[in-house]
């Protein structure tokens, strides 16, 4: 077991170090094109260009200059955007990263919990109304985008009925940081993390109740049945727990791809200064600094997610522990 | 095998003419029972045989009530156990376990066998109310694993660490963790190399002795069913059509059709008199099954009367019942 953990983090670190070359191999070493105009951004001028070319060893080998790139990423921390008048680009991130982190962990919390309760019921309940009724509810979560559903919830809380008993307490969109004032983290952050959580409710709690269903017919579950447990215990117990498998595997990729910039609808329409929105704007400006940096975050983040799944499944399943 | 223990004359369970259908799509009913009545006593072992597809896993399945019969009747110790709400149903089955024939499907993969054997043990009160202590689960579990011969280790294991015949055991001790007094054991060896087959029905006559045990066996080896039973009913097309003392059904087979199952064992038997020939054809589909006798379409001696009048279960001089207008042994 704990063999298999160390296994499974060098591979981690393997592929990290994988996608770091491939990244830089994009940015910088594709065929025609000279990375050091790209960046020092749009009509940079000459003396920008020279200081460039040497801060970042343009004119030495591919190995070198990769090696610079990672210093500046990691050790130095001294990437800096022309484009963006000469900003660094890692403490950028590093503000950002709490209030992605913040909005996501938040929804991720309320998208588990709402989907766990809608699947579970849905499958205890199956072929009735209320069955019925919470998947027809998931599809219409799946259905509605969220930079709608975000502005329908600003319009509402924020202009139309802002001055209501209900909706005063809202405060105005922005982050406040969770160190500073917890309560009014969580204020300022309940609406956006709602916002977020009502596509994967839909989509869990749908995938659940499908897998739920499925194990139902397995003969472990008549075994369970036939010692003489009680249907919830038969369902939570030996069901749940089987089909918990698919749940944490979209878990893993969802939370990963939203802390590294999916959100970043939410993060517009709720004005959250978030990893997403710096990488939108790195887009639309070209900042390949930016671009290159924000991409490298979000790989992290996939990739250790991913193997934060698969430790998961060894507690899941044991079968998987032999098998490697 | 003989020496029914006759000092308490009233069945441990019994089924009144029990029915199963299934809807199987475009107003079709499927009958996978078809009016089956049995009884057994305390003690008994029956043996329920028949080919694939004839209800006898399923028979299995309503007399625990693990499936809910479409019609009919299971009184289980005095209790009518069809119509009784789950809440109720729960506590009688600490007296009623089953065994399944999938050793591997039967056990949750992703739970120990600890957790597994010990779960009833949690989930019912203690003989005297109240839940049961860890020591006193602890203790039972050892005691269970010593009872069908897996070391103490293999509580800490998974069920895929186990061989079929190991993983059968493990089944049987979940069986047996709350003392039931009624086993019904679907199909326990047909999974089973043949060598580790005789180990398992072995055990289970072994653990008959011990612990009193009452069992229905259900199986389509007339070779296991022989070895282990009291009394055998046969059963064909979601019917019973022979039911009596097991020396009696598997040495001098009143139905045909049982005659012909005996036929059809690749091993020297006890004949007397002689037998027709093995079956041709296939059974009939239960959807739409034969009039008459529903074993006429493959009856060695059919006569017309088989073809129109289905013949009733019906008690012969020596005892046993069965379904025929001319059984093989006299009347």
């Amino acid at each position: 077991m704990a063999l298999t953990v160390l296994r499974r983090l060098g591979q981690t670190l393997f592929v990290l170090v994988g996608i770091s070359v491939l990244v830089f191999l994009v940015f910088f070493a594709t065929p025609g094109a000279d990375p050091t105009a790209r960046i020092a951004g749009r009509n940079a001028s000459p003396e920008t260009m020279a200081r460039v070319r040497v801060e970042y060893g343009f004119d030495r080998p591919l190995p070198v200059q990769y090696a610079r790139m990672m210093e500046k990423l990691f050790v130095t921390r001294d990437l800096t955007s022309y484009v963006n008048r000469g900003q660094k680009v890692v403490p950028e991130i590093l503000e950002a990263a709490p209030v992605t982190l913040s909005l996501v962990s938040g929804a991720a919390a309320i998208w588990v919990v709402l989907s766990v309760a809608m699947g579970v019921t849905a499958a205890a309940l199956r072929g009735g109304w209320v069955d019925r009724g919470l998947m027809m509810l998931g599809l219409v979560g799946i259905s509605i985008p969220v930079f709608w559903l975000g502005q329908v919830v600003n319009l509402v809380t924020q202009s139309r009925y802002h001055d209501s008993w209900l909706f005063s307490w809202v405060p105005g969109l922005g982050y406040v940081p969770l160190t500073e004032d917890p309560l009014g983290w969580f204020r300022a952050l309940v609406l956006p993390w709602l916002t977020l959580a009502v596509l994967f409710v839909g989509i869990y709690s749908r995938v659940l109740r499908a897998d739920l269903v499925a194990v139902q017919s397995e003969d472990f579950m008549r075994t369970a049945r036939a010692k003489g447990l009680s249907p919830a215990r038969v369902l939570l117990v030996h069901g749940l727990r089987t089909s918990m498998i698919t749940f944490v595997s979209l878990f893993g990729l969802d939370f990963a791809q939203l802390v590294g910039g999916g959100a970043l609808l939410t993060e517009v329409v709720f004005g959250l200064q978030g990893v997403g929105r710096l990488t939108y704007q790195a887009l639309s400006n070209l900042d390949l600094p930016l671009i290159m940096a924000t991409v490298m975050y979000s790989a992290v983040f996939v990739v250790i997610a991913n193997a934060v799944v698969d430790m998961l499944y060894l507690i899941l399943d044991p079968r998987v522990r032999d098998g490697r | 095998m003989t020496g029914l223990p006759d000092h308490s004359p009233s069945p441990l369970i019994a089924a009144q003419d029990l029915r199963m259908t299934y809807r199987v799509g475009r107003g079709q009913v499927l009958r996978a029972l078809d009016g089956v009545s049995l009884s057994v006593r305390p003690g008994e072992v029956l043996g329920l045989v028949g080919e694939s597809g004839c209800g006898k896993s399923t028979l299995g399945r309503c007399l625990l009530r693990l499936v809910q019969p479409s019609a009919g009747r299971v009184v289980f110790d005095g209790t009518d156990i069809t119509t009784l709400p789950e809440r109720r149903l729960r506590p009688l089955r600490q007296d009623m376990q089953m065994v399944f024939q999938d050793s591997y499907a039967a056990l949750n993969p992703r739970r120990r066998i600890g957790d597994l054997v010990a779960e009833p043990l949690r989930v019912h009160p203690a003989p005297g109310g109240g839940r049961r202590s860890r020591a006193d689960i602890a203790a039972r579990l050892a005691e269970l694993m010593d009872l069908v011969g897996l070391p103490q280790q293999a509580l800490a294991r998974y069920p895929h660490e186990f061989s079929g015949g190991q993983r059968q055991r493990i089944n049987i001790a979940r069986a047996l963790a709350l003392s039931p007094r009624l086993v019904v054991a679907d199909e326990p060896v047909a999974a089973l190399d043949v060598s580790i087959q005789a180990q398992i029905v072995n055990l289970f006559m072994d653990l008959r002795d011990q612990l009193g045990l009452t069992y229905i066996f259900v199986a389509h080896d007339l070779a296991v069913v022989r070895q282990i039973s009291t009394r055998v009913a046969v059963m064909y097309l979601g019917a019973i059509v022979e039911l009596g003392e097991a020396d009696a059904v598997l040495h001098r087979p009143a139905h045909p059709y049982t005659a012909a199952l005996i036929a059809a064992v690749p091993e020297p038997v006890v004949r007397t008199g002689d037998l027709p020939p093995p079956l041709r054809g296939d059974v009939p589909s239960p959807i739409a099954p034969p009039p008459g006798c529903r074993f006429h379409t493959r009856c060695p001696v059919v006569r017309d009367r088989c073809r129109v009048d289905p013949p009733a279960l019906r008690t012969l001089p020596d005892g046993r019942e069965a379904a025929c207008h001319y059984p093989l042994v006299g009347e």
